[in-house]
């Protein structure tokens, strides 16, 4: 679901319903801010502005919270999201070389989106699994103690959706 | 699984001997463990084997399935243990299920390829406590992980949950509460190590209402686990510790800041909280004693800042996590300028056992200074990754070698890096120094260059901070010879650049300028007046900076450079990189021991490896990017890091093997 393919009317009734659960307070703007994007799957401004009016809160506080945590983004992500762990565990075991891997395949950068809107590539600080590092997630899915070699398999099977795992439900 | 709402300490002590009343103690019952590490593992495939199985064969009533939280031991999961017997079963396949179901369940036999085999005496150990991982550790804070299901209040109260607060509320004043803490020496587990009764001390004497109580789980430190593998696996504990804590300083309202990356820590969470409400735990009139709290949970935005507990609170009230600075103490004027209390969550877990077993047991525990355990996560280059708990001043090498279980793939152990980006590298173990003519012409060779090893430094929190690292919050990641301590540097003020809030200029800027110092040093582009500039800008930054976060954001170049001082030194003088990371200084080459397996052919991206199956393998020089692949792939260590140029040295026989389709090659290319 896009902005684009939303009346506004609907935005701004969706935004109140999101506000209703937790209740008009400050300190849950942040979980606001997190299940807009999760709806939207990043935070467009016409859904910032919403936020603004439904909490009566200044939509500069709310552009500089969603501006300083690393979770929000400000533009689309892509259809399919890949997580390279980069903590410092996963990071002695070289997950720079994953990176590097992914960054070449798919043409981008991490922090960017495929120009056609099907990939995200994104590094995180630490997904806690460690043990499994260098781990890389694929739309939730864990892949761990990855190599180069591994990456092209995981890619297929994101692209054409082979594997589906409980723990995507548990993660959503 | 419903309780009935207890009104009185006297109904959770016949609520818990009705539970075990009815608790068949020769029951089977196999616990899955069901934590993040596990989960990524597949252990809700083993389960559901399990569960199928059970309902297939119609025991359900002579065997319980339990999904458990964390057991620890992440390197071998999905792990599985099969009560009363308490055989211990490691790395299971759903396939394997069906195995232990078969054979251990229903037959009472073992599965010996599925049980522990220790890599040193080659011995099967069948019991979870014998396993070396598990022998030197004392699991006062975990230990209760393992045998309960985190989202069953009434595992917990069969267990012994809820009597420290039933005690508390009943026995004690709120005076002789914080006097037991303050006994038992309790430090924070969250990283300064500041006394934990001495602060709710001062936030009773503060006679402003309301007061609030917090539970920092804003685990941001890369490679630390241990507060979101608590929050899952018993979430009661916390939540109880919580509970005594804002009786004693008289709160009425808590709050726990979790990061929102911990999907399953908030689910398990969410529930232990809603269990306790309706089992008269939290909310108004706490068994039936007149004492209210409630807890509400608020999900973090991943920020690593927020770890602060002034940026935290700022965070709470839905602002930018920007920390101030702290003359007047969030323990007086805190979250909405109240006092609030703020611990970690391990200091919470740690309450109730206090409360129960008395400040002397908790006391008799530990060093002089440090009481109790503390949990480290065991990560990086080390054979046994996981969660270990361990009683204060045990020595880097028994956690290392005897839980760790030493290095994978026979390589030497380098440094251990504790406290995450705020803390600092520590040497462990060095071979021979490796002095170079350079370094001595340039008269840097200091006393604390020699060779050092800190093996035997007992881990507590004032003797890790003279060494120049911190307890931080208990991350621990092992590093071997293949890890450059240039490199790691530059990554932790890497990390340290993009969570800097902003605020104050030493922390924005001077972490910028080291930043561009390092990659400058790691290109082989820095000269030795770099390395005493880096030296002189991270006292700058820790004296100027507002919060801790700055303060302590140079600890982990202080401390390479102090231990490691060589290696730099190498960098910038030899322009070589010792353990051949910084890929501007290293060049890759394959050596004689290559047997042709082809694994690292299929691996390299721009196709700069040439070689026939089963013959020796060689890397066209000018086509390798250096990016590191096939030293990751090749399983032989055939493919070495050396000095940059010197690549076609090791490769001569290669070369000459592969002279005539070398040619083609680059005629091709041509």
């Amino acid at each position: 679901m896009t902005v684009a393919t939303e009346p506004k009317y609907d935005l701004q009734s969706k935004i109140d319903e999101i506000v209703g659960e937790y209740g008009a307070k400050p300190t849950a703007l942040i979980m606001i801010l997190q299940d807009v994007q999760k709806h939207y799957r990043y935070l467009p401004e016409d859904a910032l502005r919403a936020v603004a009016k439904s909490m009566k809160l200044p939509l500069a506080q709310i552009y500089g919270v969603a501006t300083f945590y690393r979770t929000f983004t400000l533009k689309p992500i892509g259809k399919n999201h890949i997580c390279v762990c980069t903590g410092t565990a996963c990071h002695v075991r070289q997950a720079v070389v994953i990176v590097d891997k992914l960054e070449r395949d798919l043409g981008i950068r991490a922090g960017e989106t495929t120009a056609n809107g099907e990939v995200s590539l994104e590094t995180v600080n630490c997904l806690g699994a460690c043990a499994l590092g260098p781990l890389v997630t694929a739309n939730g899915i864990y892949y761990g103690n990855m190599t180069v070699n591994k990456v092209e398999k995981m890619m297929s099977d994101v692209l054409h959706k082979k594997r589906v795992s409980e723990t995507t439900e548990e993660a959503a | 699984m419903s309780t009935n709402k207890l009104n009185s300490p006297a109904e959770l002590v016949a609520l818990k001997e009705r539970l075990e009343k009815n608790r068949n103690a020769n029951k089977t019952v196999v616990t899955v463990c069901a934590g993040t590490g596990c989960m990524a593992c597949g252990c809700d495939a083993v389960l559901k084997t399990f569960r199928e199985e059970c309902a297939n064969d119609r025991l359900e009533n002579e065997v319980e399935i339990k999904a458990t939280g964390c057991h620890g031991f992440c390197e071998r999961g999905p792990l599985v243990v099969v009560h009363p017997l308490g055989v211990f079963y490691q790395r299971v396949k759903p396939a394997d299920a069906k195995l232990i179901w078969e054979q251990t369940v229903k037959g009472g036999h073992l599965v010996n390829k599925l049980l522990y085999r220790d890599p040193q005496s080659n011995q099967i150990v069948k019991n979870e406590k014998d396993i070396p991982f598990y022998k030197k550790q004392m699991r006062i804070i975990f230990g209760k992980n393992g045998f309960m299901d985190p989202t069953a209040i009434n595992d917990y109260i069969l267990l012994g949950g809820y009597q420290a607060l039933a005690m508390a509320l009943t026995k004690m004043t709120p005076e002789q509460i914080i006097d037991e803490v303050k006994k038992s020496g309790l430090r924070g587990r969250g990283g300064g190590g500041f006394p934990t009764g001495k602060k709710w001390a001062t936030c009773r004497a503060v006679k402003v209402e309301p007061k609030y109580t917090i539970c920092n789980a804003d685990e941001g430190d890369p490679g630390a686990f241990m507060d979101r593998s608590l929050l899952e696996g018993n979430p009661h504990q916390v939540i109880e510790g919580m509970l005594i804590g804002a009786y004693a300083i008289g709160s009425h309202e808590g709050f726990v800041y979790v990061r929102n990356e911990y999907p399953l820590a908030v689910k398990n969470l969410t529930i232990a909280i809603k269990a306790a409400r309706d089992c008269g735990f939290l909310g108004e009139n706490i068994l039936g004693t007149g004492f209210s709290f409630d807890i509400e949970i608020s999900r973090g935005g991943g920020a690593f800042v927020c770890g602060e507990s002034t940026a935290l609170m700022a965070s709470l009230e839905g602002k930018v996590g920007e920390p101030r600075a702290k003359y007047i103490h969030t323990v007086e004027s805190g979250l909405w300028d109240k006092p609030s209390n703020l611990n970690n969550v391990e200091t919470w877990a740690n309450v109730p056992p206090i409360i129960e077993r008395g400040a002397e047991w908790f006391a008799s525990i530990g060093t002089d200074n440090s009481k109790g355990t503390k949990v480290f996560a065991l990560t990086g280059k080390v054979n046994n990754t996981g969660l270990v708990e361990v009683p204060m001043g045990i020595t880097l090498r028994e956690i290392l070698y005897d839980i760790g279980g030493g290095v994978p793939r026979g390589k030497k152990f380098k440094a251990v890096q504790t406290g995450g980006p705020s803390g600092g590298t520590l040497i462990v173990e060095t071979a021979e120094p490796k002095i170079h003519a350079s370094m001595v012409a340039y008269g840097d060779l200091r006393d604390e260059d020699e060779a050092i090893s800190l093996l035997d430094l007992p881990v507590d929190f004032d003797e890790l901070t003279r060494a120049g690292s911190m307890m931080g919050s208990g991350g621990m990641i092992v590093m071997d010879e293949d890890s450059c301590m240039v490199d790691i540097a530059r990554y932790f003020i890497h990390f340290l650049t993009e969570e800097s809030c902003g605020k104050c200029v030493p922390c924005r800027e001077g972490l910028v300028v080291m930043l561009n110092i390092l990659q400058k040093i790691s290109e082989g582009k820095g000269t030795i007046e770099d390395i005493e500039y880096l030296e002189e800008l991270s006292q700058v930054i820790i004296d100027t900076s507002l919060c801790q976060l700055g303060g302590s954001a140079p600890n982990p170049v202080r401390s390479t450079i102090r231990y490691f001082r060589q290696e730099f030194l190498a960098h910038v003088i030899d322009k070589r990189c010792p353990a051949g990371v910084c890929k501007d200084l290293v060049s890759h080459a394959i050596d004689n021991t290559c047997n042709g397996c082809h694994a690292c052919l299929k691996s390299c991206p721009t196709n700069a490896i040439v070689g026939e199956p089963k013959r020796l393998h060689y890397i066209i020089q000018d086509k390798c990017i250096q990016c590191g692949a096939c030293y990751q792939i090749c399983r032989y260590n055939s493919i070495k890091r050396i000095k940059h140029g010197e690549g076609d040295k090791l490769q001569e026989r290669a070369r000459e093997l592969w002279q005539p389709p070398l040619k083609k090659v680059t005629a091709e290319v041509a």
